[in-house]
């Protein structure tokens, strides 16, 4: 295997998260019955005229910027046609030699700890065009059922340089790309609802050899372990097509994530089967540069410089920086609660450890948590003011994450505050040490392991809400006498 | 003959048209006169001149990016064949 090397370029294809679709004024929600967002434009209705919805622009030009592309000062829009029931026009609305971004790139961050490394991916182009409809196999009837309610849903296609080399340089490629397209506000990146999804390239060639091989596309895929899976089988039977003498046919091919196989769909069609033309229906776009000036002075603070900022000004850790400002939800839930309470390592570790553990276990999105940003400062701000120890605020946590109660109100209802008062301590501290007289005498024979099990029958004794250094101060004192 | 038989037979795939060896002969013949026809063109000398993306002299036709009420499914539906369940119903689409 490691004969071989293996070139991948990725295609993403991102809905942009506009209210109305590319060419009319339909919605693009999700989820609604089927056939209900739809009218004569978005169903290829003939007659009928697109105009083209301008926030579709704006955010291709964002997408573009934000991932260092050049962006076209003049435009078109050009038709793909092919036939499919998904498709009521039989031809795609499409950008072919004039898209609106070229020759960008973007920095990406491959694996962990001491293998950890960075590369730039370039990106070819971005372009915009529209979506197709959703198809449905009827089990009963054997038919195919057909619901537009996605056809010309806006889209961008990002498409990459052949630059990547491995299953986990393309899942970091389309985690950076995720979390731009976050930050932008141009794509809601519900993979699950395929609104990020891409097509993987791949082919492979003996190490050395200077001409690219066959490649193949697998399309369509909506998870990061798919993309991971789908390419690792399909380096597998590439080489082992070529150990065993045979050719790499290029084609596109399909992965099923549950069985973890790809298979070929069909071979692919020459580019020029789609005859591509100039769309007649729809004007040039001609952008100034007081318009691409004006988007580019908006762009919200990118991860990359967020990271940045989160070490000067926090002075966290890269590490934690960088998992605190992978996700925008995610940085603005630190920065509110860091804000009120100023303790920006506490929060870090909360968020980082805990927090990050509850929505794993739960399987939820820091957006639908019930714990708010403003609760968990509360938190630590109860734990910074000798309210609560620690080991109680673990506790409190979790209730916080079960029902969305604010930490002040759940310390007073049972009753949790941290105990600090000298003479109710020094009156705990004696009655363990006259209870436990061979923990004593160990102690005093020097063995260290007794005064940790008197600290422990102290914090027993208080359900853990004794100050933990009153009660070790105390009980050196006393036991030292 | 600019058009061949077998170019005939592509365009017939993409266009999901079946033709009988007849039909074949007479496209054949009936394209590269078509064809021969628009070559013209080719002769004349574009060098310096930028391609046409649109015919009318006219940019950046956009509209407000502002929702308004889709068609009713039943309005939508009229003019298919076959439907079911709120959908266009077609046959099975083998991938």
């Amino acid at each position: 295997m490691n004969d071989y090397e293996v070139i991948i370029g990725l295609e993403v294809h991102a809905e942009l998260s506009t209210n109305t679709k590319i060419y009319c004024n339909c919605t693009t929600e999700f989820g609604a019955d089927p056939n209900t967002h739809c009218c004569p434009i978005c169903t290829g209705m003939p007659g009928t005229l697109p105009v083209l919805n301008e926030k579709v622009v704006e955010y291709a030009v964002k997408a573009g910027l934000a991932m260092n592309c050049e962006i076209s000062r003049f435009s078109k829009q050009d038709r793909k046609n092919y036939f499919y029931p998904d498709l009521p026009k039989a031809y795609q609305i499409s950008q072919y030699d004039l898209p609106l971004c070229e020759h960008g790139n973007i920095e990406i961050t491959v694996g962990k700890d001491k293998e950890k490394y960075k590369k730039n991916i370039g990106i070819t182009r971005i372009h915009i065009e529209e979506d197709a409809g959703k198809l449905i196999h009827d089990a009963f009837t054997g038919d195919t059922l057909v619901d537009l309610n996605r056809c010309a849903v806006p889209l961008i296609e990002i498409v990459s340089e052949p630059d990547i080399r491995s299953a986990d340089e393309a899942v970091a490629y389309m985690q950076t790309l995720k979390s731009i397209l976050e930050y932008l506000e141009v794509c809601d990146c519900k993979m699950q609802e395929g609104s990020l999804r891409c097509d993987v390239n791949l082919s492979v060639r003996k190490r050395g050899q200077k001409e690219f091989g066959t490649r193949t596309e697998t399309k369509n895929l909506n998870s990061f372990r798919a993309i991971y899976n789908s390419i690792e089988f399909e380096i597998k039977r590439q080489i082992e097509v070529l150990e065993n003498g045979g050719k790499i046919i290029q084609e596109t091919r399909r992965f099923d994530d549950v069985k973890n196989i790809g298979y070929a769909m069909r071979t692919k069609e020459n580019a020029d089967d789609y005859r591509y033309f100039p769309e007649p229906d729809l004007a040039p776009i001609v952008l100034s540069e007081e318009y691409i000036e004006k988007i580019k002075n908006a762009l919200p603070e990118m991860p990359h410089i967020k990271k940045e900022r989160y070490m000067s000004k926090y002075g966290l850790p890269e590490y934690d920086a960088e998992q605190l400002t992978a996700s925008k939800y995610v940085a603005k839930f630190f920065e509110e609660a860091n804000d009120i309470c100023n303790n920006p390592k506490a929060v870090s570790n909360w968020i980082m450890s805990d927090l990050f553990r509850l929505l794993n276990e739960n399987e939820i999105e820091i957006t639908s948590c019930k714990i708010t940003s403003e609760n968990l400062a509360k938190l630590i701000l109860l734990i910074d003011k000798g309210t609560i120890s620690s080991k109680i605020a673990k506790q409190i946590f979790e209730e916080m994450f079960e029902n969305g109660k604010n930490p002040e109100d759940i310390v007073k209802e049972k009753g949790m505050t941290q105990i600090s008062d000298e003479n109710a301590i020094k009156e705990m501290v004696e009655k363990v040490v006259s209870n436990n007289p061979q923990s004593v005498t160990d102690y005093k024979a020097g063995k260290d392991r007794a005064l940790g099990f008197l600290v422990g029958q102290i914090m027993k004794e208080t359900k853990g809400k004794a100050n933990p250094q009153i009660v070790n101060k105390m009980l050196i004192e006393i036991l030292n006498k | 003959m600019s058009v061949s038989k077998e170019e005939v037979k592509h365009i017939a795939v993409l266009s999901k048209l079946q033709l009988t060896d007849q039909e074949l002969e007479k496209y054949t013949s009936d394209l590269s006169n078509i064809v021969d026809f628009a070559n013209e063109l080719s002769n004349v000398d574009v060098d310096g001149t930028k391609p046409t993306a649109h015919i009318l002299d006219i940019k950046n036709v956009f509209r407000k990016d502002e929702v308004q009420p889709s068609y009713d499914r039943e309005e939508i539906l009229k003019n298919a064949p076959s439907k079911d369940a709120g959908c266009v119903s077609v046959p099975k689409v083998v991938e």
